[in-house]
């Protein structure tokens, strides 16, 4: 048996022939962090471009959003529960840490169940927790809800900003004045949703998608595979991560989504507002839903301090072309999402550089 | 927050839920969107939900192509 390490020569070795000037998107924050991670950047010709696209779904909450769910926190009685990178995330005068430290009842937990938990053990706070992420959340966070609606448990709620990763991808194909000719598909998003939210890629804008895994080997075979169909000048949804991704998905995944949300108008940073793009609590679910329940008036406003997260996402800007990066802006006081999470674009960038030559690989 | 990790599945719990190992550390999830899943499968996880089961077939799946290039190299 070939050591994988051999195998991800040989597929650099093919990738390296390349000669065209061709720039693939990924969209997913853990591809963005293994792209990084690896320094595959580095080691792919200068012909062809990695770019990160809406795929963190901290990056591509809206300021408004933010601020929004900053005033949740302050409200007195409730009990603000959060995955814990929409910590530290700056609102337009504060964060959810800074609000934590004068007062407010805010938790980080690793799963929704917890939060629920929470609820249990506080029936006299109503505890809120903050639904992110993309179709990898959206099934927890549902079957979620049902339990609380089956335990009959109403100081429990979810402040939805679940989003939805075709009709973003559908937005980037669209702005004409980003050239990207090839899609690598976020693997776990995909264990999901199976194909269908990249048939309009191929269909509509005939550019190739491959699912691809978060391994070394895994991206580089996705590369190979994408650059494999424009050289045959073809346009099709091809999985590379077939351990985990099946075409049709996980059905009782989407199930549990579509019997909890429905489709709704979402405002994205850096994309604005998308019809149907993110996730609303269906009404027999009114109860557990706090947009419902607290509210809160957002203010629909660009942030407005030099920050380009909203270019980066759009591929239209690479993080170490944004002026605040690494001067004003790092992660331990970052000015935008993007340097906040992990899964950011400019945070991977910060911290793994674009040199791959020290960590070994290759 | 979507990072998925792999588990593989110890013990099946009432209430649809699974004793997992990841990494060396025992976690309780819950496996209402996996319920075929067996002990000794191997379970993508997200936020302590099991999302989907990880097909062993394909785990040396890096391979398949390598035929391919070989036929390459051979040209």
């Amino acid at each position: 048996m070939r050591s994988s390490n051999e195998y991800a020569r040989r597929l650099l070795a093919e990738i390296k022939k390349e000669r065209k000037e061709i720039s693939l998107m990924e969209v997913c924050g853990t591809h963005t962090m293994a792209i990084a991670k690896s320094g595959l950047r580095s080691l792919v010709p200068p012909n062809l471009k990695l770019l990160s696209g809406p795929g963190c779904p901290v990056c591509v909450t809206a300021q408004s959003d933010i601020d929004a769910i900053i005033e949740l926190a302050r409200i007195p009685g409730v009990t603000l529960v959060t995955f814990g990178d929409m910590m530290r995330v700056p609102g337009s005068t504060s964060s959810l840490v800074q609000e934590k430290a004068q007062g407010a009842d805010v938790r980080v937990v690793y799963s929704p169940a917890d939060a629920l938990e929470i609820a249990l053990q506080n029936p006299e706070r109503e505890t809120v927790f903050l639904g992110i992420g993309f179709e990898t959340t959206a099934p927890a966070v549902a079957l979620t809800v049902e339990q609380a609606a089956a335990l009959g448990l109403t100081n429990f709620s979810v402040w939805s900003l679940h989003k939805l990763v075709g009709p973003a991808l559908d937005a980037v194909f669209a702005d004409e004045t980003v050239k990207i000719d090839g899609l690598i598909c976020p693997g776990h998003v995909s264990a999901v949703t199976g194909v269908k939210p990249y048939e309009p890629i191929v269909g509509r804008y005939r550019k190739p998608c491959v699912i691809t895994g978060f391994e070394t080997v895994d991206i580089l075979e996705g590369i190979y595979l994408l650059l494999r169909q424009l050289s045959r000048g073809v346009a099709e949804i091809e999985i590379q991560y077939r351990r985990v991704v099946r075409p049709e998905g996980n059905p009782l995944a989407r199930a549990v989504i579509e019997r909890v949300f429905v489709p709704a108008e979402a405002d994205w940073r850096g994309l604005g507002v998308i019809p149907e793009s993110g996730l609303e609590i269906r009404e027999e679910y009114g109860t557990w839903d706090a947009r419902r329940k607290f509210a809160i008036p957002t203010r629909r406003e660009e942030p407005n301090n030099g920050c380009r997260c909203g270019e980066v996402l759009r591929g239209k800007l690479t993080p170490d072309q944004c002026p605040l990066f690494g001067r004003v802006c790092t992660p331990v006081e970052p000015v935008g999402p993007c340097m906040v999470s992990q899964e950011g674009a400019c945070a991977a960038y910060y911290r793994f550089g674009l040199d791959a030559d020290s960590r070994g690989f290759l | 927050m979507c990072l998925g990790v792999p588990g593989r599945v110890e013990e099946l719990l009432p209430n649809d839920k699974a004793r997992v190992d990841v990494s060396g550390n025992s976690v309780e999830i819950s496996i209402r969107l996996t319920p075929e899943v067996k002990v000794g499968q191997y379970v993508l996880i997200h936020a302590g939900f099991a999302m989907q089961i990880v097909d062993e077939a394909w785990a040396h799946e890096t391979m398949a192509l390598l035929k391919e290039l070989e036929s390459y190299a051979q040209l």
